[in-house]
């Protein structure tokens, strides 16, 4: 029981945090963006590439750093790979989404969809089929709660970092939007754009502060999912279901809402594992979506950001 | 003689698949060309059709739930109905809602078609899908060049009427309104025109065009398999529409005939030019350059080829 409460935690920080920057992206650029997942694979990827490159530079960077799995290589390597998948967010948008933003949100949908594909090829034809992990060392579960406690409680010390993270992470994010120049400029667009911009607020560098967090954001998820379960090609589409189904959860635009809906949808999951079996856990982010478009569509936070 | 038949058996194969994709590409222009909704699940309707007809016209097997031998007819019949009602049912949740619910809506149908196709076994034969399909009047026509030849017939027959059809639908009141509704929603809606109805209405029959090309797709080949259906399908079809043209339908059929033409010659260079054990690499690079060419369009020629929006906002 609250076995499955933990593992749907940990699955849901993932989503959260790939979740946020979806989030962000649909309320300050409008469209809902289908190349988002990719953004997470890659992330995963590059941050991969550059741990080995460190590893294969010097040992001490792949020795396991304390109860972890991995070493001081992968800490820097998923900081280049946020850096990395910043940018390539931010090309994205370059080479394709400002070229069509002027015919509509719809078109953006459609671009972002093609985008999609090519990104998960690519990385398909880059790194084959096969799932890949960061570390070969296996990890022994720490219990927590003695298995009489409601049937236990056990964590790898590699979840328990990956939810304090997704938690830090999170709580700075929400500093930044509070209480800097730059979010808040973030949190005017998005509620009133033409007003915004009377008040002197450039959209252009806040779209592009836009497709920079998102980036970042969706690398680190990349890395998490990559740490707690596998790096695969497809990852980012397997995600991108419940990806949407937290932010629609939780309210476009509110960070939030994204990390509650993120969590929620994880144990959604995490149950219908219990219940119906492992193969179907993808349609449980279906359901409940449907649900929550026919009874709250709004999500339970509103849209504001 | 021998050369010429196995060029014609091929062109044949050829056409009859263009010729299906071809009625799913006008039920997806119906639906985002005319009425500007974006469904992002069609391998998913597509999928739903095929399976239908499949599991109905089947004959009975000891191993699987379905299996009730109809006849082709009824099952085509059926799986356009059952389309049908699967886009009543994404429709009626997230059309009157904003315009994005719709497109996240279709993507999660398509993905739990997809999940469910793969792991219902006994309903659909799990990744293995549905074999022997029965298809029509094969018992006297044979396997060759004319059967696929009557095949191609059928197919042509059934484009037609679609076509026709939705001609005559596009052009009547109905058709305006639908225009109207998507060039300007409010202020259809503020005419009296019940836009939410309009709206469903067009998304369920091309819903169940989607669903009667899959159900033509499955008796063609035989055998369906859940990844008949991913979403590379889906991408495809749009790339039809958008390279033909979105809200002409004549546009959308030669987009069809141009996007598989490009589709199936890229295919065939692949498999000439590049080594056996580099093909799976290739094909993410077809898929690449596919996805190229519609970026490419949306940027250069965001009307397609025959593209018939009165203003260049979508």
């Amino acid at each position: 029981m609250l076995q499955i409460a933990a593992d749907g935690l940990i699955i849901g920080s993932v989503i959260a945090l790939g979740a946020i920057g979806l989030s962000v992206t649909m309320s300050i650029v409008r469209f809902s963006n289908f190349s988002h997942g990719e953004l997470l694979a890659w992330g995963a990827y590059l941050a991969l590439m550059v741990a080995s490159v460190l590893s294969a530079m010097h040992e001490d960077f792949a020795t396991p750093i304390g109860p972890f799995s991995f070493g001081w290589g992968l800490i820097i390597a998923t900081m280049v790979a946020a850096a990395m998948t910043a940018m390539l967010s931010l090309l994205l948008d370059t080479i394709l989404f400002k070229k069509v933003r002027k015919y509509g949100s719809m078109t953006l949908v459609i671009a972002s969809f093609g985008a999609a594909l090519v990104l998960r090829n690519l990385l398909l034809f880059w790194q084959g089929g096969v799932p890949q992990y960061f570390s070969q060392n296996l990890q022994i579960a720490i219990p927590l709660l003695p298995r009489r406690v409601w049937g236990g409680l056990r964590f790898t010390p590699d979840q328990l970092l990956v939810l304090a993270l997704t938690l830090a992470t999170v709580s700075a994010l929400h500093l930044f939007l509070r209480y800097s120049v730059l979010g808040r400029s973030m949190r005017a667009s998005a509620i009133n754009p033409a007003l915004a911009q009377v008040t002197g607020i450039d959209p252009e560098r806040i779209l592009r502060a836009t497709w920079l967090i998102s980036g970042a954001l969706a690398a680190v998820a990349g890395v998490f999912a990559g740490i707690t379960v596998q790096l695969r090609p497809t990852m980012g589409v397997d995600l991108l279901l419940p990806l949407f189904a937290a932010v629609v959860l939780g309210g476009i635009g509110s960070v939030w809402g994204a990390v509650v809906g993120g969590l929620l949808i994880g144990l959604a999951e995490s149950a219908s594992v219990t219940l119906i079996g492992a193969q179907y856990r993808t349609a449980a982010a279906f359901i409940v979506l449907i649900l929550i478009l026919l009874v709250k569509p709004k999500g339970l936070f509103g849209e504001r950001i | 003689m021998q050369l010429l038949l196995g060029w014609l058996s091929y062109a044949s194969f050829f056409l009859v698949f263009a010729t299906i994709f071809a009625i799913i590409t006008l039920g997806l222009n119906l639906q985002w060309g005319f009425t500007g909704l974006f469904n992002v699940g069609v391998a998913g309707f597509v999928a739903i059709g095929a399976y239908t007809s499949a599991l109905l016209t089947t004959p009975k097997a000891a191993d699987r739930l379905a299996g009730f031998g109809w006849p082709v007819v009824a099952g085509l019949a059926a799986a356009t109905f059952v389309t049908g009602l699967a886009g009543l049912f994404v429709g009626a949740v997230a059309l009157r809602l904003r315009r994005d619910y719709l497109a996240i809506t279709t993507f999660g149908i398509a993905v739990a078609i997809q999940v469910v196709a793969n792991n219902a076994t006994p309903l659909t034969g799990g990744p293995f899908g549905v074999q022997f399909i029965p298809r029509p009047l094969q018992a006297w026509l044979g396997t060759g060049l004319v059967w696929t030849s009557a095949y191609l017939a059928l197919a042509l027959v059934s484009l037609g009427l679609v076509y026709l059809g939705l001609e005559k639908l596009v052009h009547s009141p109905w058709g305006r309104v639908l225009r109207a509704i998507r060039e300007d929603e409010e202020a259809a809606s503020s005419l009296g025109k019940r836009v939410f109805l309009f709206r469903l209405q067009s998304f369920v029959i091309g819903a169940m065009l989607m669903g009667l090309g899959g159900a033509l797709y499955a008796h063609f080949l035989g055998f369906i398999a859940p990844e008949d259906f991913l979403p590379i399908l889906t991408f495809q079809l749009w790339a039809m529409l958008i390279v033909g043209g979105a809200g002409n339908n004549r546009g959308a059929m030669v987009g069809t005939l141009v996007v598989w033409g490009f589709w199936t010659a890229a295919g065939g260079v692949m498999r000439e030019w590049i080594p056996q054990q580099e093909q799976a690499r290739a094909a993410a690079l077809q898929v690449v350059l596919i996805g190229a060419l519609i970026a490419a369009t949306l940027v250069l020629r965001p009307r397609g080829l025959f593209g018939n929006f009165r203003n260049s906002r979508l």
